[in-house]
């Protein structure tokens, strides 16, 4: 392992790893105790709670580990909530994988909830209740859910990955490191916005760009950005981190005025000079934007929204954009099932179901196979979608505003205002 | 033809030894997306590498970006026997190395991580064969 002094574990977390809490939980604190060391951690600290990405089925040697966890008698020991799998359970006729994966992906999905975890099934656990509060250690996976827990709600937490995160939960524990330390926090780049119109800025369609740009830029380290509106949505937060944590390793982010450590830009720096300035131009947002798609003209076969999960506030702007029109195109919906519920009670979901609109729960088009084979362009206004789209569905992408695609499914073909973009 | 060695001091990540031709890749990686699970193909087609395989490579990656569900493709890469021969990191990255850990827990085949300085990083060939064992990697290539 790593050349350096090894973690120290406590008198309590080496019984853990010498089987006192039987099979899983030792197995847990070895990859913990591991990593830990990996990570260059000293010791571990106590956690509040986990989000846990291992669900999706990507082979069988997932379903393997997380089964093994089960037969040792391993059990959350903090709140836990699950991210994707790649089943949509109440809806499992959508899938077209083939019945060895939907079976494993089943078994995988199973083993996670016996675990004692909650069946949230979305990447957007956020939206699901699970908010940790300022300052609060926890260990999450998932690129989006990790920067938003981190930037939004000012928990700590590193970028945990697959494995690692549910292995945090059974043992209620994550190596001292990273992004829990109150240094690594510290912004050390700064982009400027002030030459970004302010009408842009205002747009939704502005922060996946600038998310997406910002992340191929500054790469992992910790950017706070200035100059942008005195209100920015818990939505455009989230975009903005998705496709920065999709293009680079974002996993915090600071806005200043906005998110709760950059009250300014001193404190978001911890009152040190930047490392660097970086200028936001309209030009390398026009390129940023442009990378986003890799499909051009007017055709489109399918549109996709909610990478990360739709949330209530914007099926609200869908269904203002929807009117009373019917899409010409499938338009899938991807959301947690708890969003899903709350529009079922309120006789929403019936509606959007009228209007064409297919609400995707527990996972969504681009983990696993819902679109149809024929392949073809599918238009989103998510960068993540446009990110993942062209290597694991096989379609082409085109990215646009929430109401570029809406009008772009009722319209049958491409429909784009770009007079924003200048 | 004769054959130039050179040797570099590199930080263990994860232990092992290989010996395999050499993929240097030209721009980051997210292994979940990028790679096919199943095969080891590179089939992202905005990566200026697509249509490589990483397969019995000595993978030279210049850093790991994206998604954190890297490491469970990584375990399939080694379960499935595509996997690399070995990975050469520039930065710090611990997610492929989970990956292998795991594998090690599962009792799956598992391959030597490794780190380079940067300026043996840059001038790492793209080409020839590469040796990895404890902390030196062995880089020979016709001349």
């Amino acid at each position: 392992m790593r050349d350096m002094a090894p973690l120290q574990l406590t008198a309590e977390e080496r019984a853990i790893a010498d089987g006192g809490l039987g099979e899983a939980a030792a197995l847990a604190m070895r990859v913990v105790s591991d990593m830990g060391h990996l990570m260059g951690a000293k010791r571990l600290i106590q956690i509040r709670s986990a989000h846990v990405d291992g669900c999706l089925y990507h082979g069988d040697g997932g379903v393997e580990f997380a089964e093994r966890l089960v037969a040792g008698g391993g059990q959350t020991k903090v709140p836990t909530t699950l991210n994707v799998g790649a089943l949509d359970l109440l809806r499992p006729d959508r899938i077209r994988a083939d019945a060895h994966a939907c079976r494993m992906a089943r078994r995988q999905m199973a083993a996670y909830v016996a675990l004692g975890a909650r069946p949230t099934w979305t990447c957007a656990p956020y939206q699901a209740g699970h908010r940790p509060s300022l300052g609060e250690h926890v260990a999450w996976g998932e690129s989006n859910a990790v920067a938003f827990a981190n930037s939004v709600l000012g928990a700590r937490t590193e970028r945990y990955g697959d494995f690692l995160d549910i292995c945090c939960a059974l043992v209620a524990r994550a190596p001292l490191t990273g992004l829990h330390l109150d240094e690594n926090r510290l912004a050390t780049v700064v982009v400027d916005t002030s030459k970004i119109g302010r009408e842009l800025k205002h747009a939704d369609v502005f922060y996946p760009v600038l998310g997406s740009w910002l992340g191929r830029t500054v790469g992992d380290r910790v950017p706070v950005i200035d100059g942008l509106p005195g209100r920015v949505s818990e939505d455009q937060l989230k975009a903005l981190g998705a496709a920065a944590a999709s293009t680079g390793s974002v996993g915090l982010f600071h806005v200043v005025g906005i998110t709760p450590e950059a009250p300014d830009l001193d404190t978001a720096l911890g009152g040190r000079p930047p490392e660097h300035v970086i200028q936001l131009t309209p030009a390398l947002l026009r390129e940023a934007r442009d990378r986003l798609s890799t499909a051009s003209g007017t055709d489109i076969d399918a549109v996709a929204l909610g990478s990360p999960h739709f949330s209530l506030e914007e099926f609200e702007q869908l269904e203002r954009l929807l009117g009373q029109s019917r899409v010409q195109i499938p338009l899938y919906v991807c959301t947690g099932r708890g969003v899903l519920e709350h529009l079922v009670q309120h006789e929403r979901a019936v509606a959007l179901s009228d209007a064409g609109v297919e609400i995707i729960v527990d996972t969504c088009v681009v983990v696993t196979p819902i679109l149809p084979d024929a392949g073809g362009v599918l238009m989103t206004n998510s960068a993540k979608f446009a990110h993942y789209t062209p290597s694991n569905t096989g379609y082409r992408v085109l990215y646009g505003s929430l109401e570029d695609c809406v009008a772009s499914a009722v319209a049958g073909r491409v429909v784009r205002d770009e007079e924003l973009w200048g | 033809m004769g054959v130039g060695l050179r040797k570099l001091a590199a930080e263990v990540l994860y232990p092992g030894e290989a010996d395999a031709p050499i993929l240097k890749l030209s721009a980051p990686v997210s292994f979940w997306g990028a790679i096919d699970p199943a095969t080891g193909a590179l089939v992202d087609p905005r990566h200026p590498d697509c249509g490589k395989t990483v397969s019995n490579t000595v993978l030279a990656i210049p850093s790991a970006i994206g998604s954190s569900s890297s490491s469970a493709v990584m375990l399939e890469l080694l379960r499935n026997d595509v996997a690399p021969a070995a990975v050469l990191l520039a930065g710090d990255d611990s997610i492929l190395a989970l990956g292998v850990i795991i594998a090690r827990e599962l009792g799956y085949p598992t391959i030597p991580i490794l780190r380079l300085t940067e300026t043996d990083f840059a001038a790492f060939p793209r080409t020839g064969r590469a040796a990895v064992r404890d902390h030196t990697v062995t880089v020979s290539r016709p001349r």
